[in-house]
Protein backbone atom coordinates (compact mmCIF):
# COMPACT_ATOMS: atom_id res chain seq x y z
CA UNK A 1 0.00 0.00 0.00
CA UNK A 2 2.89 2.54 0.83
CA UNK A 3 4.53 1.53 -2.14
CA UNK A 4 1.38 3.05 -4.22
CA UNK A 5 1.19 6.08 -2.09
CA UNK A 6 4.91 6.91 -2.81
CA UNK A 7 4.06 6.18 -7.13
CA UNK A 8 1.01 8.30 -7.14
CA UNK A 9 2.09 11.72 -4.74
CA UNK A 10 5.25 12.76 -6.90
CA UNK A 11 2.49 12.38 -9.85
CA UNK A 12 -0.25 14.51 -7.92
CA UNK A 13 2.23 17.31 -6.94
CA UNK A 14 3.48 17.83 -10.75
CA UNK A 15 -0.49 18.34 -11.96
CA UNK A 16 -1.09 20.60 -9.31
CA UNK A 17 0.06 23.81 -11.52
CA UNK A 18 -1.21 22.47 -14.48
CA UNK A 19 -4.95 21.78 -13.11
CA UNK A 20 -5.34 25.51 -11.31
CA UNK A 21 -4.39 26.79 -14.50
CA UNK A 22 -7.09 24.97 -16.43
CA UNK A 23 -9.73 25.59 -13.87
CA UNK A 24 -9.00 29.32 -13.63
CA UNK A 25 -8.49 29.57 -17.33
CA UNK A 26 -12.11 27.62 -18.25
CA UNK A 27 -14.12 29.69 -15.61
CA UNK A 28 -12.48 33.06 -16.81
CA UNK A 29 -13.61 31.73 -20.69
CA UNK A 30 -16.93 30.84 -19.36
CA UNK A 31 -17.86 33.60 -17.99
CA UNK A 32 -16.60 35.95 -20.83
CA UNK A 33 -13.72 37.67 -19.34
CA UNK A 34 -11.26 36.79 -21.82
CA UNK A 35 -11.46 36.91 -25.79
CA UNK A 36 -12.43 33.32 -27.12
CA UNK A 37 -11.01 34.11 -30.10
CA UNK A 38 -7.38 34.39 -28.47
CA UNK A 39 -8.44 32.27 -25.37
CA UNK A 40 -10.55 29.31 -26.36
CA UNK A 41 -11.40 27.69 -23.41
CA UNK A 42 -10.27 24.82 -22.55
CA UNK A 43 -13.05 22.63 -23.56
CA UNK A 44 -13.21 24.24 -26.83
CA UNK A 45 -9.94 23.45 -27.46
CA UNK A 46 -10.61 19.43 -26.37
CA UNK A 47 -13.94 19.36 -28.69
CA UNK A 48 -11.62 20.39 -31.24
CA UNK A 49 -8.72 18.01 -29.84
CA UNK A 50 -11.48 15.56 -29.99
CA UNK A 51 -12.74 15.82 -33.59
CA UNK A 52 -9.21 15.80 -34.90
CA UNK A 53 -8.42 12.60 -33.00
CA UNK A 54 -12.01 11.39 -34.44
CA UNK A 55 -11.08 12.26 -37.97
CA UNK A 56 -7.54 10.39 -38.23
CA UNK A 57 -6.01 14.16 -38.82
CA UNK A 58 -4.47 14.24 -35.77
CA UNK A 59 -2.61 10.92 -35.87
CA UNK A 60 -1.46 11.13 -39.46
CA UNK A 61 -0.07 14.31 -38.79
CA UNK A 62 1.63 13.35 -35.68
CA UNK A 63 2.96 10.31 -36.92
CA UNK A 64 4.90 12.39 -39.58
CA UNK A 65 6.23 14.35 -36.80
CA UNK A 66 7.13 11.88 -34.47
CA UNK A 67 9.12 10.31 -37.48
CA UNK A 68 11.29 13.37 -38.46
CA UNK A 69 11.76 14.33 -34.70
CA UNK A 70 13.34 10.62 -34.49
CA UNK A 71 15.41 10.59 -37.58
CA UNK A 72 16.51 14.06 -37.01
CA UNK A 73 17.63 13.11 -33.23
CA UNK A 74 19.33 9.34 -33.70
CA UNK A 75 21.12 11.20 -36.81
CA UNK A 76 22.12 14.42 -34.46
CA UNK A 77 22.41 13.07 -31.26
CA UNK A 78 24.47 9.74 -32.48
CA UNK A 79 27.40 12.00 -34.37
CA UNK A 80 27.18 14.17 -31.27
CA UNK A 81 27.57 11.11 -28.87
CA UNK A 82 30.13 9.96 -31.07
CA UNK A 83 32.02 13.41 -31.68
CA UNK A 84 31.85 13.89 -27.53
CA UNK A 85 33.47 10.33 -27.45
CA UNK A 86 35.99 10.58 -30.01
CA UNK A 87 37.08 14.07 -29.03
CA UNK A 88 37.34 13.05 -25.41
CA UNK A 89 39.49 10.46 -26.10
CA UNK A 90 42.15 11.95 -28.12
CA UNK A 91 43.47 15.60 -27.15
CA UNK A 92 44.62 16.25 -30.70
CA UNK A 93 41.57 16.03 -31.77
CA UNK A 94 39.74 18.29 -29.42
CA UNK A 95 42.08 20.97 -30.87
CA UNK A 96 41.35 20.41 -34.49
CA UNK A 97 37.79 20.00 -34.67
CA UNK A 98 36.06 21.25 -31.29
CA UNK A 99 36.92 25.19 -32.12
CA UNK A 100 35.06 25.07 -35.24
CA UNK A 101 32.15 23.16 -33.83
CA UNK A 102 31.57 25.62 -30.99
CA UNK A 103 31.20 28.08 -33.57
CA UNK A 104 28.64 25.35 -35.29
CA UNK A 105 26.78 25.34 -32.35
CA UNK A 106 26.33 29.36 -31.93
CA UNK A 107 24.67 29.60 -35.52
CA UNK A 108 21.30 30.28 -34.76
CA UNK A 109 18.75 27.66 -36.62
CA UNK A 110 17.05 30.17 -38.10
CA UNK A 111 19.88 31.11 -39.81
CA UNK A 112 21.01 28.12 -41.45
CA UNK A 113 17.13 27.01 -42.00
CA UNK A 114 16.89 29.21 -45.11
CA UNK A 115 20.22 27.74 -46.65
CA UNK A 116 18.76 24.20 -46.01
CA UNK A 117 15.45 25.55 -47.40
CA UNK A 118 17.52 26.52 -50.48
CA UNK A 119 19.67 23.81 -50.80
CA UNK A 120 17.54 20.62 -49.67
CA UNK A 121 13.82 22.38 -50.73
CA UNK A 122 11.35 22.22 -47.92
CA UNK A 123 10.78 18.81 -48.26
CA UNK A 124 12.31 15.65 -45.54
CA UNK A 125 15.71 16.08 -46.12
CA UNK A 126 15.86 20.05 -44.78
CA UNK A 127 13.75 19.50 -41.38
CA UNK A 128 15.54 16.05 -40.74
CA UNK A 129 18.51 17.87 -40.61
CA UNK A 130 17.35 20.88 -38.78
CA UNK A 131 16.55 18.78 -36.20
CA UNK A 132 19.98 16.62 -36.33
CA UNK A 133 21.71 20.18 -35.77
CA UNK A 134 19.71 20.74 -33.25
CA UNK A 135 20.01 17.22 -31.42
CA UNK A 136 23.70 16.98 -31.97
CA UNK A 137 25.32 19.63 -29.49
CA UNK A 138 23.86 18.66 -26.02
CA UNK A 139 25.01 15.19 -26.91
CA UNK A 140 28.27 16.16 -27.68
CA UNK A 141 28.99 18.77 -24.95
CA UNK A 142 27.62 16.39 -22.24
CA UNK A 143 29.58 12.88 -23.57
CA UNK A 144 32.69 15.22 -24.07
CA UNK A 145 32.26 16.59 -20.17
CA UNK A 146 31.36 12.99 -19.36
CA UNK A 147 35.03 11.71 -20.83
CA UNK A 148 36.71 14.37 -19.32
CA UNK A 149 35.73 14.41 -15.47
CA UNK A 150 36.41 10.73 -15.51
CA UNK A 151 38.36 10.15 -12.18
CA UNK A 152 41.62 10.17 -12.54
CA UNK A 153 41.86 7.39 -9.98
CA UNK A 154 39.76 5.17 -11.93
CA UNK A 155 42.49 5.71 -14.82
CA UNK A 156 45.45 4.66 -12.91
CA UNK A 157 43.26 1.28 -11.87
CA UNK A 158 43.15 0.57 -14.99
CA UNK A 159 46.74 1.02 -15.72
CA UNK A 160 47.79 -0.91 -13.24
CA UNK A 161 45.46 -3.54 -14.56
CA UNK A 162 47.03 -3.53 -18.00
CA UNK A 163 43.77 -2.04 -20.17
CA UNK A 164 45.33 -0.84 -23.26
CA UNK A 165 43.69 1.87 -25.05
CA UNK A 166 40.35 0.03 -26.02
CA UNK A 167 39.55 -1.26 -22.82
CA UNK A 168 40.46 1.73 -21.20
CA UNK A 169 37.84 3.79 -23.22
CA UNK A 170 34.99 1.32 -23.12
CA UNK A 171 35.32 -0.37 -19.82
CA UNK A 172 36.48 2.68 -17.66
CA UNK A 173 35.98 6.19 -19.67
CA UNK A 174 32.18 5.41 -21.66
CA UNK A 175 30.93 4.02 -18.66
CA UNK A 176 32.39 7.03 -16.29
CA UNK A 177 30.53 9.52 -18.89
CA UNK A 178 27.00 7.49 -18.48
CA UNK A 179 25.33 9.74 -16.29
CA UNK A 180 26.36 13.22 -18.41
CA UNK A 181 25.37 11.26 -21.56
CA UNK A 182 21.65 10.38 -20.32
CA UNK A 183 21.56 13.99 -19.51
CA UNK A 184 22.91 15.08 -22.83
CA UNK A 185 20.01 12.53 -24.45
CA UNK A 186 17.16 14.19 -22.58
CA UNK A 187 18.63 17.47 -23.82
CA UNK A 188 18.92 16.64 -27.35
CA UNK A 189 15.33 14.98 -26.93
CA UNK A 190 14.53 18.03 -26.43
CA UNK A 191 15.91 20.07 -28.61
CA UNK A 192 14.74 17.72 -31.35
CA UNK A 193 11.18 18.21 -30.18
CA UNK A 194 12.23 22.09 -30.50
CA UNK A 195 13.88 22.24 -33.80
CA UNK A 196 10.55 19.96 -35.28
CA UNK A 197 8.67 22.95 -34.29
CA UNK A 198 10.94 25.43 -35.86
CA UNK A 199 11.47 23.24 -39.01
CA UNK A 200 7.71 22.79 -39.83
CA UNK A 201 6.54 26.05 -38.82
CA UNK A 202 8.92 27.50 -41.33
CA UNK A 203 7.28 25.33 -44.15
CA UNK A 204 5.87 22.41 -44.22
CA UNK A 205 2.55 20.86 -45.90
CA UNK A 206 1.92 18.09 -42.75
CA UNK A 207 2.71 17.36 -39.67
CA UNK A 208 1.94 19.10 -36.07
CA UNK A 209 3.81 22.42 -36.97
CA UNK A 210 1.86 22.53 -40.11
CA UNK A 211 -1.47 21.60 -38.70
CA UNK A 212 -0.78 25.06 -36.14
CA UNK A 213 0.19 27.07 -39.16
CA UNK A 214 -2.62 26.10 -41.35
CA UNK A 215 -4.88 27.05 -38.16
CA UNK A 216 -3.52 30.33 -37.36
CA UNK A 217 -3.92 31.49 -40.75
CA UNK A 218 -7.71 30.38 -40.59
CA UNK A 219 -8.24 31.98 -37.27
CA UNK A 220 -8.90 28.30 -35.22
CA UNK A 221 -7.15 29.46 -32.40
CA UNK A 222 -8.00 26.59 -30.32
CA UNK A 223 -5.97 24.01 -33.06
CA UNK A 224 -2.94 26.03 -32.58
CA UNK A 225 -3.71 25.36 -28.31
CA UNK A 226 -4.32 21.34 -29.55
CA UNK A 227 -0.77 22.01 -31.46
CA UNK A 228 0.96 23.31 -28.23
CA UNK A 229 -0.54 20.66 -25.82
CA UNK A 230 0.75 18.23 -28.33
CA UNK A 231 4.13 19.51 -28.39
CA UNK A 232 4.53 19.54 -24.36
CA UNK A 233 2.66 16.24 -23.68
CA UNK A 234 4.54 14.44 -25.83
CA UNK A 235 7.74 16.23 -25.32
CA UNK A 236 7.05 15.44 -20.87
CA UNK A 237 6.35 11.74 -22.02
CA UNK A 238 9.97 11.27 -23.66
CA UNK A 239 11.76 12.94 -21.54
CA UNK A 240 9.73 11.18 -18.47
CA UNK A 241 10.88 7.46 -21.11
CA UNK A 242 14.53 8.30 -21.08
CA UNK A 243 14.85 9.16 -17.32
CA UNK A 244 13.12 5.62 -16.84
CA UNK A 245 15.39 4.01 -18.60
CA UNK A 246 18.30 6.44 -16.73
CA UNK A 247 17.59 5.40 -13.56
CA UNK A 248 17.63 1.54 -14.47
CA UNK A 249 21.05 2.06 -16.12
CA UNK A 250 22.55 4.34 -13.29
CA UNK A 251 21.23 1.96 -10.42
CA UNK A 252 24.97 1.68 -9.56
CA UNK A 253 25.05 5.73 -9.00
CA UNK A 254 25.82 6.60 -5.38
CA UNK A 255 24.63 10.14 -5.64
CA UNK A 256 22.47 12.51 -3.49
CA UNK A 257 18.59 11.81 -4.49
CA UNK A 258 17.28 15.24 -3.00
CA UNK B 1 70.15 -18.05 -1.81
CA UNK B 2 69.29 -17.25 -6.12
CA UNK B 3 68.58 -14.11 -7.79
CA UNK B 4 65.99 -12.43 -5.55
CA UNK B 5 62.33 -11.82 -7.33
CA UNK B 6 62.34 -7.58 -6.89
CA UNK B 7 66.43 -6.52 -7.04
CA UNK B 8 66.68 -2.29 -6.66
CA UNK B 9 69.84 -0.84 -7.03
CA UNK B 10 71.23 2.44 -6.12
CA UNK B 11 66.87 3.52 -6.64
CA UNK B 12 66.67 7.70 -6.40
CA UNK B 13 63.78 10.14 -7.47
CA UNK B 14 63.39 13.34 -7.51
CA UNK B 15 60.25 15.52 -8.07
CA UNK B 16 60.41 18.98 -9.61
CA UNK B 17 58.12 21.87 -8.15
CA UNK B 18 58.35 25.54 -9.58
CA UNK B 19 61.45 26.44 -7.58
CA UNK B 20 63.13 23.60 -6.68
CA UNK B 21 63.92 19.79 -6.71
CA UNK B 22 62.85 17.48 -3.72
CA UNK B 23 64.73 14.41 -3.73
CA UNK B 24 62.05 11.79 -2.63
CA UNK B 25 64.33 8.95 -2.63
CA UNK B 26 68.22 8.59 -2.44
CA UNK B 27 70.27 5.73 -2.75
CA UNK B 28 67.74 2.91 -2.30
CA UNK B 29 68.90 -0.97 -2.15
CA UNK B 30 66.51 -3.94 -1.72
CA UNK B 31 65.98 -6.88 -2.43
CA UNK B 32 62.77 -9.07 -1.98
CA UNK B 33 62.79 -12.78 -2.20
CA UNK B 34 60.09 -14.80 -3.68
CA UNK B 35 57.15 -15.29 -0.62
CA UNK B 36 58.59 -12.49 1.54
CA UNK B 37 55.61 -10.32 3.01
CA UNK B 38 57.99 -6.84 3.18
CA UNK B 39 56.32 -4.29 5.13
CA UNK B 40 57.64 -0.40 4.43
CA UNK B 41 57.17 1.86 7.19
CA UNK B 42 58.30 5.29 7.37
CA UNK B 43 56.86 9.10 8.47
CA UNK B 44 54.91 11.09 5.83
CA UNK B 45 57.32 12.11 3.35
CA UNK B 46 59.91 9.37 3.63
CA UNK B 47 58.84 8.79 -0.25
CA UNK B 48 57.42 4.97 0.70
CA UNK B 49 54.15 5.87 -1.63
CA UNK B 50 57.01 6.55 -4.58
CA UNK B 51 58.77 3.71 -3.88
CA UNK B 52 55.62 1.97 -3.79
CA UNK B 53 54.66 2.91 -7.21
CA UNK B 54 57.78 2.92 -8.78
CA UNK B 55 57.74 -0.65 -8.34
CA UNK B 56 54.74 -0.87 -9.71
CA UNK B 57 55.48 1.19 -12.99
CA UNK B 58 52.95 4.07 -12.65
CA UNK B 59 56.06 6.19 -11.34
CA UNK B 60 58.58 6.51 -14.08
CA UNK B 61 61.77 8.57 -14.60
CA UNK B 62 63.67 7.55 -11.87
CA UNK B 63 67.56 6.99 -11.70
CA UNK B 64 69.24 3.24 -11.02
CA UNK B 65 67.65 -0.03 -11.68
CA UNK B 66 64.86 -1.57 -10.47
CA UNK B 67 63.47 -5.59 -11.76
CA UNK B 68 61.27 -7.68 -11.22
CA UNK B 69 62.02 -11.29 -12.47
CA UNK B 70 65.36 -9.86 -13.86
CA UNK B 71 63.23 -7.20 -16.45
CA UNK B 72 63.46 -3.86 -15.66
CA UNK B 73 60.20 -2.28 -14.79
CA UNK B 74 59.05 0.35 -17.63
CA UNK B 75 54.84 0.56 -16.90
CA UNK B 76 52.31 -1.01 -14.55
CA UNK B 77 51.04 -4.65 -15.49
CA UNK B 78 49.24 -7.23 -13.72
CA UNK B 79 52.31 -8.81 -12.68
CA UNK B 80 52.48 -6.26 -10.36
CA UNK B 81 49.12 -5.89 -8.26
CA UNK B 82 48.31 -2.55 -6.71
CA UNK B 83 46.09 -1.98 -3.98
CA UNK B 84 45.50 1.71 -3.34
CA UNK B 85 44.39 3.36 -0.13
CA UNK B 86 41.45 3.97 -1.45
CA UNK B 87 39.39 0.67 -2.86
CA UNK B 88 39.10 2.36 -6.50
CA UNK B 89 36.31 -0.12 -7.63
CA UNK B 90 34.43 0.79 -10.77
CA UNK B 91 31.26 2.07 -9.49
CA UNK B 92 29.03 0.63 -12.03
CA UNK B 93 30.01 -3.07 -11.86
CA UNK B 94 28.88 -5.43 -8.98
CA UNK B 95 31.33 -6.95 -6.62
CA UNK B 96 31.80 -10.09 -8.85
CA UNK B 97 32.47 -8.02 -12.22
CA UNK B 98 34.59 -5.89 -10.30
CA UNK B 99 36.85 -8.80 -9.74
CA UNK B 100 36.39 -10.07 -13.31
CA UNK B 101 36.95 -6.14 -14.85
CA UNK B 102 38.37 -7.12 -18.21
CA UNK B 103 37.36 -10.81 -17.55
CA UNK B 104 34.56 -12.05 -18.77
CA UNK B 105 32.43 -13.95 -16.20
CA UNK B 106 31.06 -16.11 -18.87
CA UNK B 107 34.36 -17.87 -19.19
CA UNK B 108 34.12 -20.69 -16.76
CA UNK B 109 37.46 -20.68 -15.81
CA UNK B 110 37.06 -17.05 -14.82
CA UNK B 111 33.72 -17.32 -12.82
CA UNK B 112 35.31 -20.50 -10.82
CA UNK B 113 38.27 -18.49 -9.97
CA UNK B 114 36.29 -15.38 -9.11
CA UNK B 115 34.15 -17.40 -6.92
CA UNK B 116 37.46 -18.68 -5.47
CA UNK B 117 38.73 -15.95 -4.24
CA UNK B 118 35.30 -14.29 -3.08
CA UNK B 119 35.57 -17.26 -0.45
CA UNK B 120 38.58 -16.68 0.31
CA UNK B 121 38.68 -12.57 0.92
CA UNK B 122 34.89 -13.28 2.88
CA UNK B 123 32.76 -12.02 0.79
CA UNK B 124 29.79 -14.88 -0.53
CA UNK B 125 26.65 -13.40 -0.52
CA UNK B 126 27.94 -10.46 -2.11
CA UNK B 127 28.32 -11.15 -5.23
CA UNK B 128 26.19 -9.18 -7.24
CA UNK B 129 26.20 -5.86 -4.77
CA UNK B 130 27.33 -2.62 -6.07
CA UNK B 131 30.30 -1.15 -4.56
CA UNK B 132 27.71 1.86 -2.89
CA UNK B 133 26.45 -0.89 -1.28
CA UNK B 134 29.22 -1.67 0.19
CA UNK B 135 31.20 -1.02 3.48
CA UNK B 136 35.01 0.22 3.24
CA UNK B 137 36.88 -2.95 4.51
CA UNK B 138 34.44 -4.98 2.18
CA UNK B 139 35.08 -2.40 -0.36
CA UNK B 140 38.96 -2.72 0.07
CA UNK B 141 38.83 -6.72 -0.05
CA UNK B 142 37.02 -6.75 -3.41
CA UNK B 143 39.69 -4.51 -4.73
CA UNK B 144 42.30 -7.38 -3.13
CA UNK B 145 40.39 -10.06 -5.21
CA UNK B 146 40.58 -7.72 -8.48
CA UNK B 147 44.38 -7.65 -8.25
CA UNK B 148 44.69 -11.75 -7.09
CA UNK B 149 42.80 -13.10 -10.27
CA UNK B 150 45.82 -11.90 -12.18
CA UNK B 151 48.27 -13.82 -10.28
CA UNK B 152 50.77 -11.05 -9.38
CA UNK B 153 53.71 -12.30 -9.42
CA UNK B 154 54.12 -9.63 -6.22
CA UNK B 155 51.02 -7.42 -4.43
CA UNK B 156 51.90 -4.24 -3.76
CA UNK B 157 49.98 -2.30 -0.81
CA UNK B 158 50.13 1.42 -0.08
CA UNK B 159 48.48 1.98 3.13
CA UNK B 160 45.12 -0.03 2.30
CA UNK B 161 43.94 -0.50 5.85
CA UNK B 162 44.62 3.72 6.86
CA UNK B 163 40.38 4.41 6.14
CA UNK B 164 39.59 1.66 8.33
CA UNK B 165 38.22 1.67 11.84
CA UNK B 166 40.55 -0.30 14.47
CA UNK B 167 38.54 -3.35 14.35
CA UNK B 168 38.01 -3.52 10.76
CA UNK B 169 41.46 -2.77 10.05
CA UNK B 170 42.08 -5.94 12.61
CA UNK B 171 40.48 -7.91 10.38
CA UNK B 172 41.70 -6.79 7.28
CA UNK B 173 45.26 -8.05 8.45
CA UNK B 174 43.91 -11.32 9.77
CA UNK B 175 42.42 -11.64 6.07
CA UNK B 176 45.65 -10.48 4.33
CA UNK B 177 47.98 -12.69 6.49
CA UNK B 178 45.21 -16.00 5.36
CA UNK B 179 45.79 -14.82 1.59
CA UNK B 180 49.58 -15.02 2.03
CA UNK B 181 49.35 -18.49 3.73
CA UNK B 182 47.71 -19.93 1.66
CA UNK B 183 48.55 -18.22 -2.11
CA UNK B 184 52.13 -17.44 -1.00
CA UNK B 185 51.79 -13.88 -2.63
CA UNK B 186 55.17 -11.84 -2.44
CA UNK B 187 53.64 -8.84 -0.52
CA UNK B 188 55.21 -5.22 -0.16
CA UNK B 189 53.08 -3.35 2.12
CA UNK B 190 53.39 0.34 2.70
CA UNK B 191 52.13 1.22 5.89
CA UNK B 192 52.56 4.42 8.99
CA UNK B 193 51.87 2.19 11.76
CA UNK B 194 54.42 0.18 13.14
CA UNK B 195 52.31 -2.51 15.04
CA UNK B 196 50.39 -3.31 11.88
CA UNK B 197 54.21 -3.25 9.80
CA UNK B 198 54.68 -5.67 12.67
CA UNK B 199 52.15 -7.53 12.80
CA UNK B 200 52.36 -8.46 8.87
CA UNK B 201 55.99 -8.23 7.99
CA UNK B 202 58.47 -11.22 7.60
CA UNK B 203 60.45 -7.91 7.30
CA UNK B 204 60.62 -4.81 8.09
CA UNK B 205 62.18 -1.37 5.52
CA UNK B 206 62.38 1.71 7.46
CA UNK B 207 62.69 4.43 5.99
CA UNK B 208 63.43 8.41 7.03
CA UNK B 209 62.73 11.36 5.00
CA UNK B 210 64.91 14.06 3.71
CA UNK B 211 65.69 12.58 1.13
CA UNK B 212 63.68 9.21 1.41
CA UNK B 213 66.62 7.00 2.49
CA UNK B 214 66.72 3.55 3.98
CA UNK B 215 67.55 3.49 7.75
CA UNK B 216 66.89 -0.55 8.73
CA UNK B 217 66.07 -3.70 7.34
CA UNK B 218 65.24 -6.21 9.96
CA UNK B 219 64.10 -9.48 9.86
CA UNK B 220 61.12 -10.07 11.51
CA UNK B 221 61.66 -13.44 13.63
CA UNK B 222 58.22 -13.21 15.63
CA UNK B 223 56.03 -16.88 14.68
CA UNK B 224 52.64 -16.34 12.66
CA UNK B 225 50.05 -16.38 13.99
CA UNK B 226 51.44 -13.46 16.06
CA UNK B 227 49.63 -11.65 19.14
CA UNK B 228 49.51 -7.82 19.43
CA UNK B 229 49.51 -8.70 23.42
CA UNK B 230 52.56 -10.93 23.83
CA UNK B 231 55.59 -9.51 25.51
CA UNK B 232 57.47 -10.77 22.22
CA UNK B 233 55.72 -8.58 19.92
CA UNK B 234 55.69 -5.40 22.76
CA UNK B 235 59.73 -6.02 22.84
CA UNK B 236 59.93 -6.27 18.69
CA UNK B 237 57.86 -3.07 18.83
CA UNK B 238 60.51 -1.29 21.13
CA UNK B 239 63.34 -2.23 18.16
CA UNK B 240 61.08 -0.16 15.75
CA UNK B 241 60.20 2.65 17.94
CA UNK B 242 63.75 3.11 19.02
CA UNK B 243 64.55 3.34 15.32
CA UNK B 244 62.15 5.53 15.13
CA UNK B 245 63.97 8.33 17.39
CA UNK B 246 67.24 7.85 15.86
CA UNK B 247 64.98 9.02 12.86
CA UNK B 248 63.75 12.03 14.57
CA UNK B 249 66.96 12.82 16.27
CA UNK B 250 68.61 13.43 13.15
CA UNK B 251 65.66 14.88 10.90
CA UNK B 252 64.78 17.34 13.33
CA UNK B 253 68.32 18.29 13.10
CA UNK B 254 68.83 18.48 9.70
CA UNK B 255 65.26 20.06 8.24
CA UNK B 256 64.33 21.99 11.18
CA UNK B 257 60.37 22.26 10.80
CA UNK B 258 59.96 20.32 8.02
CA UNK B 259 55.84 18.56 8.60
Amino acid sequence: MSMRVVAVKPLLYGLIIPVLLLATWQILGARGMISPLLFPTPSRIYEDFHSMLVSGELWTNLRISLVRALWGFLLGGGLGALAGLLVGLFRQLERAIDPSLQMIRMIPHLAVTALFILWFGIGETSKVLLIAKGAFFPLYINTFLGIRNADNKLHEVSRVLGFGFFKRSFLMALPSALPNIFLGIRLSLGVAWLSLAVAELLGSTEGIGYLMMDARMLGRTSVVFVGIAIFAVIGKLSDSLVRGIERRALRWNDTYRG
Amino acid sequence: MGAALLEIRELSKSFRTDSKTVQALHHIELDVQEGEFVTVIGPSGCGKSTLLRIVAGLDVGYEGQATLDGRAISGPGIDKGFIFQEPRLFPWLTVEKNIAADLSLRNPEVKRRVGELIELVRLNGFEKAYPKELSGGMAQRVSIARALLRNPRILLLDEPFGALDAFTRAHMQEVLLDIWRRNGTTMIFVTHDIDEAVFLGSRIVILKPRPGEIRAKIGVDLPYPRKKASAAFQDFRMRVLNEFERIDELSWGEAGAGI
